[in-house]
């Protein structure tokens, strides 16, 4: 809706100052949006596909060609400007876009998913270049993510989004801290009572216990001679995860440690999915 | 100027890519030169049209059936740029709907030209002989046909999701206006019942326009046939710019 290709069931928004429902084009000139999914010409080479955008957005004439080596130099593409984009691989790809997102000096660029199906190597590539430009350009920078460490690296302000409503906006440190402490796992199949001010939440799944501490470092000895031997101990501060989980009552299951091959993982992330 | 120069990158995209997918031209050709050799030379070895060779009498019908089905089938690369995404970068560009969709149309006319022009080039072989004014008329008609036949396809194409759903419906469209068209055939020869629908078929005039230039052979007068095209043409770049201002990713 911000990007205006979608117009609003209801309300209004305003992006750069300008009306999304009355000055579109006005928002669509201040706005670079990298989508989720390749959209660049592949029978056209990237430099082409640059010099295109380059006229749709109106940049001036003078400064295109300075303006594409510059935006080409920032995702280190010089070399291949000149190949077609479909014998570009999918991070070289997603890295032409964003500097084509660039291109016009948007006030705002927004990036859906910028790193949605790339290796670790290529993930950690694009952070480097949206990190790099943050830092040399005047631009705001909007991304979506289902990655939480990806939003913890990149974000100054995060904003949680359940079933189509903001549930919590606040920067990644503040967020962390409102979770109220650190996660202890415990692995045991003994039943639990556990009576303590510093323990701010008890979780129990089949055999495991999630304890949610104040200060655990302190505490944990305190706490596992209470309970006896256990057969397993996990201790860590809290990460965008455990926020997320808090603000939705959900989890992000990639990460859990302790996974039942059966229908329910699959399910949730069908779910999870399907709620996109 | 944005719009202007939004204008151009949209068109200078389709030549580019037109040119690089050479299959495309040499498929386009080869369809045409099919039934000019095939199917003109085969039926026609024993029938003679109004004094005409059957090869020549079809000739001009050819050439706008070339047409026809270039135009109308470039529609479907308004379905490829939602599909492989393009569209959006172009939706999300700060150009009106109108832009694009003339931007599509300005390369769709192109394509068709330059693939008519091939098969123009064949004409002597038929008999046909060439003047700039015979040029000129011919070339008028041929661009206000394909300009209105480009924009029936990327009206067609705003709305369908998939190329082979676009595939189907441009069957439906573009064989009845072929057949209709008076291409083949003279139409006084269809059954008096089909004659009205000979009449609303924009191409039956493009049809008998190009005869009457190129042959000398004509119901209409040049001036009908190509006020009633400029009308059809209008009529649909109208229309189109509507179905894309509606149009949703």
């Amino acid at each position: 809706m911000l990007s205006t290709l979608i117009k609003p069931t209801g309300g209004t928004a305003t992006v750069n100052g300008y009306d999304i429902i009355k000055e579109p084009s006005k928002v669509r000139g201040s706005i670079g949006v990298v989508f989720q999914d390749p959209s660049s010409d592949d029978m056209l080479t990237g430099y082409e596909n640059l010099k295109l955008h380059a006229m749709m957005f109106g940049v001036p004439r003078g400064e295109w060609e300075e303006r594409i080596e510059h935006a080409l130099g920032l995702v280190d593409l010089k070399d291949r400007a000149h190949d077609m984009v479909k014998r570009y691989s999918g991070g070289m790809r997603r890295r032409l876009e964003l500097a084509r997102g660039l291109l016009h000096r948007p006030k705002v660029l927004f990036l859906d998913e910028p790193t949605l199906g790339l290796d670790p190597n290529t993930r950690e590539s694009i952070w480097g270049y949206i990190e790099d430009l943050v830092r040399k350009e005047e631009v705001t920078v909007i991304i979506t993510t289902h990655y939480m460490d990806e939003a913890d690296r990149l974000c100054d302000r995060i904003a949680i989004i359940d079933l189509g409503r903001i549930v919590v906006m606040d920067t990644p440190q503040r967020l962390k801290r409102a979770v109220g402490g650190d996660i202890v796992r415990l692995k045991t199949r003994k039943e639990i009572k556990l009576d303590f001010d510093y323990i701010k939440k008890i979780e129990k799944t089949d055999h495991e216990v999630c304890l949610t501490v104040e200060n655990a470092g302190e505490h944990l000895q305190e706490i596992l001679s209470h309970i006896g031997a256990v057969e397993s101990v996990e201790v860590r501060s809290p990460t965008l995860n455990d926020v997320f989980l808090h603000y939705t009552g959900r989890e992000f299951r990639e990460g859990s440690w302790d996974e039942p091959a059966e229908g329910g993982y699959i399910q949730r992330i069908i779910r999870q999915r399907a709620r996109r | 100027m944005s719009e202007l120069s939004g204008l151009q990158a949209m068109w200078l995209r389709e030549i580019k890519v037109f040119t690089r997918e050479r299959s495309r031209i040499v498929s386009s050709i080869f369809t045409p030169i099919l039934w000019l050799f095939v199917f003109g030379g085969g039926l026609g070895s024993s029938i003679a049209i109004k004094g005409l060779s059957y090869q020549t009498f079809i000739y001009p019908g050819i050439v706008c059936m070339s047409i026809l089905f270039t135009s109308v089938f470039f529609g479907v690369y308004i379905v490829w740029d939602r599909k492989i995404d393009f569209l959006k970068e172009v939706l999300v560009a700060p150009l009106s709907r109108t832009t694009i969709f003339l931007g599509k149309v300005l390369g769709g006319t192109t394509d068709s030209l330059v693939q008519t022009t091939i098969v123009l080039m064949l004409g002597p072989v038929f008999g046909i002989g060439y003047s700039i004014h015979i040029l000129a008329k011919a070339y008028l008609v041929i661009l206000v046909l394909a300009i209105g036949l480009v924009s029936v396809g990327l009206i067609i194409g705003s709305f369908m999701e998939s190329p082979e759903g676009f595939g189907m419906i441009v069957s439906f469209v573009v064989f009845p206006l072929f057949f209709l068209s008076g291409a083949l055939f003279p139409t006084d020869n269809l059954p008096g019942w089909l004659s009205p629908l000979v009449l609303i078929d924009p191409v039956s005039y493009g049809v008998d326009a190009l005869r009457g230039t190129l042959i000398g052979v004509s119901r209409f007068s040049y001036l009908y046939n190509i006020s009633i095209l400029l009308l059809f043409s209008m009529s649909m770049v109208f229309i189109g710019t509507r179905a894309f201002s509606r149009m949703k990713i």
